[in-house]
């Protein structure tokens, strides 16, 4: 007779994996709730003694995080915002319109996309310095109020609908803008959703541009705020943990409740991007 | 009569027309418009821009000196830059075999129809939704050499303690693993996709005629997924090749030069040393080989026979 798991043998392979991919981030929280003695000892604790603040209440006395987490919030909404206007109109403009120019229009976007922010920050940060908006919070999110990605994403969509609801809306009388806000927006509720969440990832998450682009501390996003606070404090763990949570935190728990559409986002930003 | 009439009538209608088509392209332009505006504003004429920059040596504030391609010719001499374009190659060389290997593992592993399935899904994707700067401070933590996880990890299975990012011999490879920890989510969640998307009378087909779990696998699955893999290497590829956030908020690019990327190396030279010039065309370069190395796989994977491009 053969000799067989009471499981199936996946768990074996997943049950580790699962666990080496979410343990670290447990002991971040975890740890953002230990006093330093807690933390300096050796084998490490997982769990804290008793719920300590002391690092929360550090972090956000000797540092601005608050005002950080407000910068890396008012930047990721406006961004959101942005594009799910201006690539909504732009998506229906190019999948739906017919004007002069359209053609070289829409290569000089497909152009753009293999282009790398690396590029393009030695010029950009020119630019907005000679505009005036360098060390603004302007200057972190007017790169992410639209994007290529975002225009095709909302083209493909429109393209995949069908033609006839916008046909007869022009036949009772709908203007172009009218049949656009009232019936075609509606329906594309779900790439609006998956243009969202990539906005949000993106902005939210950005380190990069807004390090070169913000130097002023009180108007650093919460990226770049940590990551230049880890610089200067390298041993302050429970501060550091605390701001972790900070950053790290409205995104899981975003992704925990909508982790359907998350995933959709992921799978879509891979397939079509 | 009747001709007259018809002439009078496209005459008429002409402007009435034009007028139309006036119209037409307004809305048009007022739909796409600002969009590829912005687009193009804030990457096309940079681009270009960066170009100028990239043949000029210029500290943002005295007047630039127009040197040609001398800027071009030092970087091949550049021992910094050959050590950053030797550490993001082998990275690359690491990072994207590796995501892809986990990626298809943990596909198939996810696709599974098991308990738990949920749970382990959740898991596995969380941290790619985590940024790359909390994960570099998170790593620095479960990394640390005195009283770190990772060692701790060591200590039970008898290996002694290891400096790892404090180490120039290891830092590279221990920043590869924690790239791998934040990315593959993404590459697991588009093989979930590709493998859900797999015909399902394709498979049970093959059962049919008596193939086993591998061999379906490895005849029916692999080459399906064909498509996907040249994508995931691409993107793979160019994410490796532009890594930044983790060796800041990791290394620096220390101990001892010995993490220093490309893109740090440009971000240093640009935004610490004020070298525009000299940092656009390291970044010009950058892109340049990224382009390259993307055709390369595309190429390779049109060979293979797959057109996904």
């Amino acid at each position: 007779m053969r000799w067989r798991l009471p499981f199936s043998p996946w768990h074996l392979l997943l049950m580790p994996l699962a666990l080496l991919f979410v343990l670290p981030l447990v002991q971040m929280v975890l740890t953002s709730f230990m006093s330093s003695a807690e933390i300096n000892q050796f084998p490490p604790q997982l769990l804290p003694t008793s719920l300590h603040l002391s690092g929360y209440r550090a972090l956000l006395t000797e540092t601005p995080a608050l005002r950080w987490l407000f910068n890396s919030v008012l930047v990721s909404v406006v961004s959101v915002i942005g594009h799910l206007i201006l690539c909504s109109t732009a998506g229906y403009g190019f999948a739906r319109l017919k004007f002069a120019g359209r053609g070289v229009a829409f290569l000089v976007i497909v152009a753009t996309v293999m282009i790398p922010i690396q590029l393009l920050m030695i010029p950009t940060y020119l630019m907005f310095a000679r505009i005036g908006i360098v060390d603004t919070l302007a200057a972190a999110f007017v790169p992410w109020l639209a994007s290529a990605f975002g225009i095709f994403l909302m083209r493909q969509f429109f393209l995949a609908l069908p033609v006839e609801l916008e046909e007869a809306a022009l036949i009772d009388g709908c203007g172009t803008w009218r049949t656009f806000w009232s019936i075609v927006l509606p329906l594309a509720r779900p790439a609006l959703a998956t243009l969202a969440i990539f906005t949000l990832l993106s902005s939210w998450n950005d380190l990069l541009w807004p390090l070169v682009a913000i130097s002023d501390d009180n108007r650093f996003t919460l990226q770049v705020g940590l990551a230049n606070f880890q610089g200067m404090r390298r041993t302050e763990w429970s501060q550091l943990m605390a701001g972790n949570v900070l950053a790290t935190a409205p995104l899981i728990v975003a992704f925990l409740i909508a982790q359907r559409k998350f995933i959709a986002t992921m799978t879509f930003s891979g397939l079509k991007g | 009569m009747a001709v007259t009439f018809a002439a009078s009538s496209r005459a008429f209608a002409q402007p009435a027309r034009r007028r139309r088509s006036a119209r037409r392209n307004l809305t048009g332009w007022a739909f796409a418009g600002p969009a590829t505006a912005l687009v193009a504003g804030l990457s096309l004429f940079p681009a270009v821009w960066a170009f100028f920059i990239s043949r000029a040596k210029w500290n943002g504030i005295a007047p630039a000196t127009q040197v040609g391609w001398a800027n071009y010719q030092r970087l091949a001499t550049d021992p910094d830059m050959l050590a950053a374009a030797r550490h993001t190659l082998l990275l690359t060389a690491l990072f994207v075999p590796a995501s892809i290997f986990l990626g298809i593992l943990l596909a198939v592993a996810l696709n599974q129809k098991i308990r738990l399935i949920g749970f382990y899904r959740t898991c596995i994707f969380v941290p790619y939704v985590a940024s790359a700067a909390a994960t570099g401070i998170l790593a620095g933590f479960v990394f640390n050499p005195q009283f770190g996880a990772a060692n701790d990890v060591l200590r039970h299975l008898g290996i002694p303690a290891q400096q790892f990012l404090e180490s120039p011999s290891q830092a590279l490879y221990v920043i590869c693993l924690i790239a791998l920890w934040g990315e593959v989510g993404f590459t697991t969640v588009i093989y979930l996709a590709a493998l859900q998307d797999i015909p399902r009378d394709l498979v049970e087909a093959a059962r049919m005629d008596g193939a086993g779990k591998w061999r379906v696998f490895r005849h029916i699955t692999l080459p399906e997924l064909r498509p996907v893999t040249v994508f995931t290497a691409v993107w793979q590829t160019i994410t490796a090749m532009q890594l930044f956030d983790l060796i800041y908020t990791t290394t620096r690019g220390g101990p001892l030069n010995s993490t220093q990327t490309v893109v740090y190396y440009i971000y240093e030279l640009a935004f610490q040393t004020q070298r525009l010039g000299y940092g656009a065309a390291a970044a010009y370069l950058l892109f340049a080989v990224t382009f390259l190395l993307t055709l390369l796989v595309i190429w390779y994977g049109r060979r293979r026979g797959s057109e996904v491009f």
